[in-house]
């Protein structure tokens, strides 16, 4: 039985490319239309596999046809991997390392809905559930034993983690967004996907203020109300095109004496800069700056491809022992299907 | 030891593993100060020795009443060196030696050093969790993000830690400190200074925290600062006590 894998990604392919062949052909289809024993598609925003089992090979320009309804198509793009190659490929997908972000997680959820998929229609036999369910294994053992998936790499992501660690639970948490750019719709978005119910937008425009506030599920402020508001929130996102500085240390002192208890969140993502530097010096106050952010995203990179070494030995690891589990198996089935004389002259002796 | 080098190497896991090391340090403290109370017919606590064994058993019990309550798992990486610490030094120090007279055993007396201890059990851990929250807040200032930030508890929790701990230090070392007028003998002036001296230390840093005239990060350097004057003045305490 030959175990191989047929698809293109974000290195070999580009948006368009994958466009036409994510149309969602089902599983069972490449089973009938190319001939395979077992097989199971993975799709995700960066990538279109066919993971297949079968007796014969199969050719990849049969798969790609599979792939896309149109009979003329072009496959240079598609690649292949079978048996070890193609078995060392899916432990690195499913561990983040062939992404486009490396250490991303999605990636493994997709893979386990995709192998339930296939499973519940049937196309999945005992090949593709071992080879998934080592993958699987693999998958969490790289993401316990080493930094893979450690840190956000996305400006959004790292303000949100950044005001978890500071706030803990952020649904208590009061969030102020002055001016209505479209980094501040990101991050303000990112903030409430994790949790955050208290949303209040200011800007100078009322209408952009109420548009925001209206996207974000967020209520508006008038710009002239928002340092009385100020007072009252934990988190602070700023991103005008003010060319002096809207909060200075000075205007945060009087503030600040009032909550002192209360630490206070500044994303400042507005250039040039709508805050004062000096204020992150302030007893309580964490100022972050698009360069800052930018720079912490930079040091959880860093972080992750310095993981990728032991990510890869682990994934080696995994490899060889399922090809070992996977030989041996073979052998069985070769002893007790092929020569099932044998195998009861074996239990007679 | 296995936590700082697993945060060393990148590959620390939240586990039970500091829990249950403290844990098991825990029983056998428990059996060392079983065994010195039966040999004593009394409260292990006579000398400077017994003071920094029943200390470190009081560092271990609070961690484990409050270290899994407040999911401060990593709390037990600080703890644990704590711990050494008190039981090295208490080991290798030449300040097991008996008291000098045999005082006859007071409920009373008891209860106010063991009460003591266990405050002082408390303020260990709010110095503990004090400093794992300046940790934390110097990353969050500098921009600094090491491995240990992800581990941390946030800040918030952190501060919430250290009010309760104060709190439940202070309620302690209260009642220890009014169970010493019970006492049958007079008690030396040094020792009821220091004590009253600790008392309104922790009172004034929850006064600071109440009527917000420290921000929170002042509030875990002053955790610090107390339970380093503390263990002094216990010192003091101790000392004059085995002087009288």
């Amino acid at each position: 039985m030959n175990l191989f894998c047929v698809g293109l990604s974000h290195h070999t392919a580009n948006v368009e490319t994958r466009e036409i062949f994510s149309a969602n052909r089902e599983a069972d289809c490449v089973l009938r239309d190319a001939g395979c024993a077992e097989a199971l598609v993975l799709t995700t925003c960066n990538r279109v596999e066919v993971y297949g089992a079968s007796q014969n090979p199969v050719a990849t320009p049969d798969v790609a046809r599979c792939l896309s309804r149109k009979i003329d198509i072009d496959h240079s793009a598609f690649y292949r991997h079978e048996n070890a190659d193609c078995v060392q490929h899916l432990f690195r997908v499913a561990s983040g390392l062939d992404s486009m972000v490396v250490g991303e997680t999605e990636v493994l959820g997709q893979a386990k809905k995709a192998y339930e998929s296939a499973r519940a229609c049937g196309s999945a036999g005992p090949f593709l559930h071992r080879l998934f369910q080592r993958a699987f294994r693999a998958a969490k053992e790289v993401r316990s034993q080493t930094e893979i998936t450690r840190g956000a790499v996305s400006v959004g992501s790292v303000a949100v983690d950044l005001a978890a660690k500071i706030f803990g639970d952020l649904s208590r948490c009061k969030v102020l967004v002055v001016g209505a750019g479209e980094n501040a719709e990101r991050t303000a978005r990112a903030l409430s996907s994790r949790g955050v119910v208290d949303l209040r937008v200011s800007n100078r425009s009322p209408e952009r203020a109420r548009d925001l506030a209206a996207n974000v599920g967020g209520t508006a402020v008038p710009f002239e109300d928002w340092p009385e508001q100020f007072r009252k929130i934990d988190i602070l996102i700023t991103s005008t095109s003010a060319e002096a500085p809207l909060l200075t240390p000075a205007q945060f002192e009087s503030t600040l004496r009032e909550r002192i208890d209360r630490p206070l969140f500044v994303i400042d993502i507005g250039v040039p800069r709508n805050v004062d530097p000096r204020v992150n010096e302030m007893n309580g106050v964490y100022l972050y700056d698009i360069d800052s952010l930018q720079s912490v995203a930079e040091q959880a990179r860093a972080t992750r491809l310095q993981h990728i070494a032991a990510a890869e030995k682990i994934i080696a690891e995994h490899v060889a022992s399922f090809e070992e589990t996977l030989a041996r198996g073979l052998e069985w089935r070769a002893r007790n299907i092929a020569h099932p004389q044998m195998r009861i002259a074996e239990q007679g002796s | 030891m296995r936590t700082i080098v697993a945060l060393r190497a990148h590959t620390f896991q939240q586990s039970r593993f500091n829990f249950f090391a403290i844990a098991a340090g825990f029983i056998l403290q428990s059996a060392f100060l079983y065994l010195r109370g039966h040999a004593e017919h009394r409260c292990p606590l006579t000398n400077l020795f017994e003071v920094f064994i029943f200390l470190a058993w009081s560092v271990a019990l609070i961690y484990m009443l409050v270290g899994p309550a407040y999911r401060l798992s990593l709390m037990g990486a600080f703890t644990a060196p704590l711990v050494v610490i008190l039981q090295v030094f208490a080991l290798l120090a030449p300040i097991d030696v008996p008291h000098a007279a045999k005082m006859p055993a007071d409920p009373w007396l008891e209860f106010h050093a063991s009460i003591s201890m266990i405050a002082y059990g408390a303020f260990a851990l709010a110095c503990i969790a004090g400093a794992m929250y300046l940790v934390q807040d110097r990353q969050l200032k500098t921009h600094q993000i090491r491995s240990i930030f992800y581990h941390l508890p946030p800040l918030s929790d952190l501060f919430a830690a250290i009010t309760r701990l104060l709190w439940l230090g202070f309620i302690l070392y209260t009642l220890g400190l009014a169970s010493g007028f019970f006492v049958g003998g007079p008690l030396p002036r040094l020792q009821i200074i220091c004590a009253v001296g600790v008392w309104i230390l922790y009172g004034a840093i929850l006064q600071g925290r109440y009527s917000r005239w420290f921000a929170p990060r002042r509030i875990a350097a002053l955790c610090i600062f107390g339970f380093a004057a503390a263990l002094t003045l216990l010192w003091g305490i101790t000392f004059s006590a085995q002087i009288h």
